[in-house]
């Protein structure tokens, strides 16, 4: 579903992404985890080419979006991405926001956008604030939207970059509910946290990166009881208390 | 010695009221195109100028550079004088428009960009990563947010653009400040003229600059 080949990512002189090659199985749930500046970010954002990969090819559901003149606009409705910092539309209400992109860019009739947009609203718990605005929400609410919209894309692939870093703590485990919902049913995910009851409770396979490097994968079982490298060693035990 | 604002100079210039109303329609006419203008090409170039690459950035740093830092007056004069030479013959009207509307234009650019850059680029992200082109998610997500932004600022120059199509009285475009400086040149009634123009053109740009501290107030209690 997504193919990542000997990828590499520069900012600079910074070499963030150091030839990453990963494939993502249709339908697998893949959790990354790492330290902060580890390039976990940059690596899913080259999924749906928010980041340009210096060099190396990425493929996804069969298209080379790191080609020349590559669909990628059409490839990106069929991969949603969840982003820190919610990235609502502020001047849209919630429904509008879940509706915008279908109508205009998926060329779907209002009427349907707007029923199964009420559909998704309704499965994370906020139909009743279709016609408020994104900044009367909380932060867990917004969130929730923000999966919501992602949903109403109809994807193939969610993407997940840090959706819960920015939440109150009491706000977290809502979006995780919501999440692991999401995961029982079969859609690709792959999703960038610090949640390790999520990698464990819902994880196909789990990547420790550090330095812009994949430095063990594996099962969570494998990942959290019997782990082989020190730096996955040091990184769990800083952030398993 | 008469005085320059002597009774009988008043009823002169009450009695030729219609040199004075055609004069404000014509300025009236001519703001209005040329602010058409103006928003077209700051948006224009507005866009460009906030772009991440480099050829539209050029482009849209010549024009406002240029625009910006010479006279407006040589900039009419120009097109008064040089377009005819290249065989482009417009009326006066017209070269007033261009001309402050290209004028203005820079300025509305500058406005735009720093509109456009002010939105929190995980705007633009969250469009593209829906399929938006970048065009599309201008249109759709970006400028109806710059353009709570940019509003106060926007009306300001609306205020500027008035007041600077009085240029026109420089090449006989025949808006208010021609006919007033034609009219009192005839008749030597400067004084009364002057007040009236002045009146004039505060009566269109008061109600505007009070817009403009309206929309200031609203956006800061949104913000």
């Amino acid at each position: 579903m997504i193919q990542l080949t000997e990828v590499h990512k520069y900012f600079g002189h910074n070499h963030v992404l150091k030839d990453i090659s990963l494939t993502v199985q249709t339908g697998e749930k893949l959790v990354v985890i790492g330290p902060s500046g580890s390039g976990k970010s940059t690596l899913i954002r080259c999924m749906n080419l928010l980041e340009k990969p210096t060099s190396g090819k990425v493929v996804v559901d069969g298209v080379e979006i790191t080609a020349h003149n590559a669909p990628v606009a059409k490839v990106r409705q069929q991969v949603a991405m969840v982003f820190q910092q919610f990235n609502l539309y502020p001047h849209k209400t919630v429904l509008e926001n879940l509706t915008l992109a279908p109508i205009i860019v998926g060329g779907v009739a209002k009427e349907e956008a707007e029923e199964s947009g009420m559909k998704y609203l309704d499965r994370v718990g906020l139909r009743a604030k279709a016609n408020a605005f994104p900044s009367q929400l909380s932060g867990g609410q917004q969130q929730r939207v923000a999966i919501a919209r992602a949903l109403n894309m109809r994807p193939k692939i969610m993407l997940f970059d840090e959706p819960t870093s920015a939440l109150d703590p009491e706000m977290i485990q809502e979006v995780l509910d919501v999440m692991v919902d999401l995961a029982h049913e079969g859609i690709t995910m792959v999703v960038v946290t610090h949640e390790m009851g999520f990698a464990r409770q819902v994880a196909d396979r789990v990547i420790f990166m550090d330095e812009g490097e994949i430095v063990e994968q594996g099962t969570p079982e494998h990942f959290f009881i019997n782990p082989n490298h020190d730096r996955t060693k040091l990184f769990l035990s800083k952030i398993l208390r | 010695m008469v005085g320059p604002f002597a009774g009988f100079k008043w009823l002169a210039l009450f009695a030729n009221w219609k040199v004075f109303a055609e004069g404000f329609l014509t300025t009236l006419l001519a703001s209005s195109l040329s602010l058409c203008l103006a928003l077209v090409l700051g948006i224009i170039f507005g866009v460009l100028g906030s772009t991440h690459f480099k050829f539209p950035k050029a482009i849209n740093r010549v024009y406002v550079e240029f625009i910006q830092n010479t006279p407006l007056v040589i900039q009419v004069f120009f097109l008064f004088n040089g377009l005819p030479h290249m065989g482009i013959m417009l009326p006066v009207l017209a070269v007033g428009v261009l001309g402050v509307g290209i004028y203005h234009g820079a300025y509305i650019a500058e406005v735009i960009r720093a509109g456009i850059q002010s939105i929190h680029r995980g705007q633009m992200e969250a469009a593209l990563s829906q399929g938006f082109n970048y065009v599309g998610a201008m249109r759709y997500i970006i400028l109806p947010q710059a353009a709570r932004v940019v509003l106060p600022p926007l009306a300001n120059q609306a205020v500027n653009l008035i007041k600077n199509t009085s240029v026109m009285a420089l090449i006989a475009g025949g808006d208010l400040m021609y006919r007033a400086d034609s009219w009192s040149s005839e008749t030597l009634h400067y004084g009364p003229t002057y007040v009236v123009v002045g009146l004039l053109y505060l009566s269109l740009c008061f109600p505007l600059a009070n817009l403009v501290r309206y929309l200031e107030k609203r956006a800061e209690v949104s913000a």
